[in-house]
């Protein structure tokens, strides 16, 4: 399988403090890739310098075989990366359907101009992306919530929203930060396996930062753990389940050793 | 059920219906507004402002006693209007032992007179204290309506109380539809006679109970319209429609040349409202220098068509001619303005773009550039646009200048509202950076917000510019965008029919008042002090459009319950 995204050795320091360090990672087109850490190691960070939120210091990210590291956060977007946010950023006093809509931004081509004018073709691009947006909200399952203000939806309803306004842009990557966070267990179990779907049917590559460690270890197919911005480890969930630095990034020097002493001894 | 008596509410309420009603006494309102009559000489705009706020207090007294029995409510009213009382009584007592009228020189013997209607000592106190207790058992019986009947007659009296107001205009648009045998017969000098405004107040009451009546009875009979009902409901709306068009086209020649000159102003600050509104209401950059592109609209406009070191030989250049190159040119200095604050956000671009204004304002009244600009001279005689042979002069004409700028305002707005540009500008206010992250070119978008917006202000510029024939720098001042900006946020921010009513409500009505002048900039402070409180989205916000679920389609159960 091809490459679609891979990062050379990212840096990023705010003042004194290095956020990201030398980090590097390949992803596979086609794949669910989680990143996970101790709060603080710079997840979200790095999902920043991808997005093009965050310049990076030092080092290089390949999209789709073309560097895309220091571009504007728009043609990033534009080029097919997508992403939700840790605490969920919709567009609070817009509907649903206007949240989508907005999503599918860079996939419209009309102009200010043809919107006075009201062309053909602008009156059939509008329908289109109305009717897109009405199957996006079906399929994550909020039908019937369309013309709510997005502050008015539930939590859960939230957060699909915010998938969904990132799918609207046909993105090949989407990154999902914490999309379980504040969730119920039957929730969360929802969520997982819509994830999984999103994947199955619609061929996205995810790469999700997430804390619930039965979710990442469910549906991820590689993990990457950090730690004070570097990679500390790299693997199968199974290999990082039982990878000792893991575990101490985790809990601590010793607890981590007094874990293995109680494996020794129970062995 | 609370049937407990709240002493505790009807006091607060009580004291501050006293208390409003102490100041507009102590700073002089509600002698200067007793001189105009409303009904015969029954009823004056003093006796609304100093027992309106009573009123109020009564019925915000009674309201906290929803549910209890008729008896509580009204011995609720009337307490909360005699607690009322008691404030002014202490004004009274004070002006007969203290020497304050020194101080509040508007605390004169006939405000004196006007609370305790001209007895002396105690039969006055007794007088008022009836009187507004009184006033508190009003609120409190008109609680006790059934709700049926509560908003009819609520209404009636508001229509009734804004028509005796406005009795002058009302007098005036008689006269030129020459039915002035009806205004005879309701009005003497600029009141109404007492039975004029009784039979007013049943005929409007008639009126609209029969409006709700047919109202509810449709919302019954089907609650999912039919296309009967569809059909019906649309026709209503293309009369509705057509007769808004004959009343704006022949708007001048009902209501006179002052008047005009009030539509007149409403609709430039509608122009201006328009434009603020895309660079505010739509992509939320609080632009407080808007006036600047009103300025450059107006001397483009001056410069072309006048005399001027720039322009030697000005017949080149007529009115239409020179009306799409001031708009040119706003688009122009809206983009130059727009570059350099491309970064900034919230309170920082609010005082740039505030410093801007000034800085262009200074600009017209410096000396450096007075061979162009005239200086604080400002250019003279601007020439009276004419059409096919009739020139715009005077405001009735000038109106449809206004009229048909506005119509055009409002068109694109709309359209762009409701397209691709219309929902980036819509993210960039809600989030800029997630905005960015779906691919929106954020320069791109706040440029078209500040060109679009400076567009419309200068054509609003460069018609104010040939309305007035003269201009000076200081008419660009601050207040401009200020009121462009209070206007917006009165009728609701990016709400277009909020922008009318705002610009009707805040530039309208003072015209209309000249009488009270004075008191227009405390009005103006009240008015957005209490709309910032009661109603923070404005007079007529923005609806959601429905998108998804047409009133008409079958509702679809919604799969998730939405928190209440």
């Amino acid at each position: 399988m091809a490459s679609i995204i891979t990062a050379k050795n990212v840096t990023k320091t705010f003042g004194g403090l290095t956020a990201v360090a030398n980090f590097s990672v390949d992803i596979k087109e086609n794949s669910i890739y989680a990143v996970i850490g101790p709060n603080g190691a710079g997840k979200t960070t790095l999902f920043n310098c991808i997005t093009g939120f965050y310049k990076v210091d030092e080092g290089e990210i390949i999209f789709d075989n073309l560097p895309i590291q220091n571009l504007r956060t728009d043609l990033i977007a534009r080029m097919g990366i997508s992403r939700t946010y840790q605490n969920i950023r919709l567009f609070a006093n817009m509907s649903s359907i206007e949240n989508i809509l907005v999503g599918q931004h860079p996939r419209l081509t009309t102009s200010w101009a043809e919107a006075i004018w009201k062309s053909k073709r602008f009156k059939t691009e509008e329908e289109e992306a109305l009717q897109e947006a009405l199957r996006l909200l079906r399929f994550v399952g909020l039908q019937g919530l369309g013309d709510q203000l997005a502050r008015n939806l539930p939590y859960g309803a939230q957060r699909r929203l915010e998938i969904a306004r990132a799918l609207a842009s046909k993105p090949k990557l989407l990154l999902l930060d914490e999309p379980t966070a504040g969730m119920n267990p039957h929730e969360t179990s929802d969520m997982t396996l819509f994830i999984q779907n999103l994947r199955d049917e619609l061929g996205i590559t995810i790469l999700l930062i997430e804390h619930d460690m039965k979710v990442v270890m469910g549906i991820s197919e590689q993990i990457s753990v950090m730690d004070y911005g570097a990679k500390i480890a790299e693997g199968k969930p199974k290999e990082i389940q039982n990878n000792p630095r893991v575990i101490e990034a985790y809990l601590g020097r010793g607890a981590a050793s007094g874990l293995k002493k109680a494996k020794k001894e129970k062995a | 059920m609370q049937t407990k008596m709240n002493w505790i509410v009807i006091l607060r309420y009580g004291l501050i219906g006293g208390v409003v009603a102490l100041y507009f006494s102590m700073i002089g309102m509600v002698e200067a507004f007793s001189l105009r009559n409303l009904v015969g000489t029954i009823l004056n705009l003093g006796n609304i402002l100093l027992f309106g706020g009573m009123l109020a207090a009564g019925y915000m007294a009674v309201r906290q006693h929803e549910g209890a029995p008729f008896a509580k409510k009204v011995l609720a009213g009337l307490l909360a209007g005699a607690v009322a009382a008691l404030v002014p009584i202490l004004l009274i007592v004070g002006d007969q032992n203290l020497a304050l009228r020194p101080i509040f020189v508007n605390v004169t013997p006939a405000i004196i007179r006007t609370l305790t209607f001209g007895r002396e000592g105690a039969a006055g106190f007794l007088i008022l204290t009836l009187v507004s207790a009184g006033v508190g058992l009003l609120a409190a019986l008109y609680h006790s309506l059934p709700p049926r009947f509560r908003s009819p007659i609520g209404k009636a009296i508001a229509w009734t109380l804004i028509l005796a107001i406005f009795s002058e205009l009302v007098i005036q648009i008689l006269r030129n539809l020459s039915a002035t045998a009806l205004s005879s017969l309701l009005f003497t000098g600029n009141s109404f006679k007492p039975a004029a405004a009784i039979g007013l107040l049943i005929l409007l009451t008639a009126l609209f109970f029969f409006q709700e009546w047919r109202h509810t009875r449709h919302l019954s009979a089907d609650p999912v319209a039919t296309e009967k009902t569809k059909r019906a409901r649309l026709r209503t709306r293309v009369i509705q429609f057509i007769l808004l068009g004959a009343f704006l086209l022949a708007a001048p020649y009902i209501v006179g040349s002052f008047l005009s000159q009030v539509l007149f102003e409403i609709g430039r600050y509608v122009l201006l409202g328009l434009g603020l509104n895309i660079v505010v209401g739509y992509a939320g950059l609080l632009d407080l220098g808007y006036v600047a592109f009103f300025a450059f609209g107006a001397y483009t406009m001056a410069i072309l068509t006048t005399t001027t070191a720039l322009n030697p030989s000005p017949g080149v250049f007529n009115f239409w001619l020179a009306l799409p190159i001031a708009v040119v040119v706003g688009v122009l200095f809206g983009l130059i303005l727009g570059f350099p604050v491309l970064r900034m956000r919230g309170d920082y671009l609010a005082i740039v773009t505030l410093g801007f204004g000034e800085i262009i304002r200074i600009l017209a009244l410096s000396d450096w550039l007075a061979p162009i600009m005239g200086g604080a001279q400002g250019v003279l005689s601007i020439p009276v646009p004419s059409l096919f042979g009739i020139d715009f002069r005077g405001p009735e004409r000038m109106y449809y200048l206004v009229l048909f700028g506005s119509l055009l305002a409002a068109f694109i707005s709309v359209r762009l509202r409701d397209s691709r540009l219309g929902r980036q500008w819509m993210a960039m206010r809600e989030d800029e950076d997630v905005a960015e992250a779906m691919g929106i070119n954020l320069v791109q978008t706040k440029l078209l917000a500040f060109a679009i917006g400076a567009g419309f202000s200068a054509l609003g510029g460069a018609i104010f510019a040939a309305r007035l024939n003269t201009i000076f720098p200081h008419s660009f001042n601050l207040l401009i965008s200020v009121n462009a900006l209070s206007l917006i946020i009165v009728g609701g921010m990016g709400s277009i029919p909020g922008v009318i009513v705002g610009a009707i409500a805040l530039v309208g009505l003072p015209e209309l008042l000249r009488q009270f002048q004075e008191y227009r900039l405390l009005m103006y402070g009240i008015v957005l002090i209490v709309m910032m409180l009661v109603r923070p989205e404005g007079f007529l916000p923005t609806d959601i459009i429905k998108r998804e679920l047409h009133r008409s389609d079958a509702p679809d159960q919604p799969n998730v319950e939405i928190q209440a």
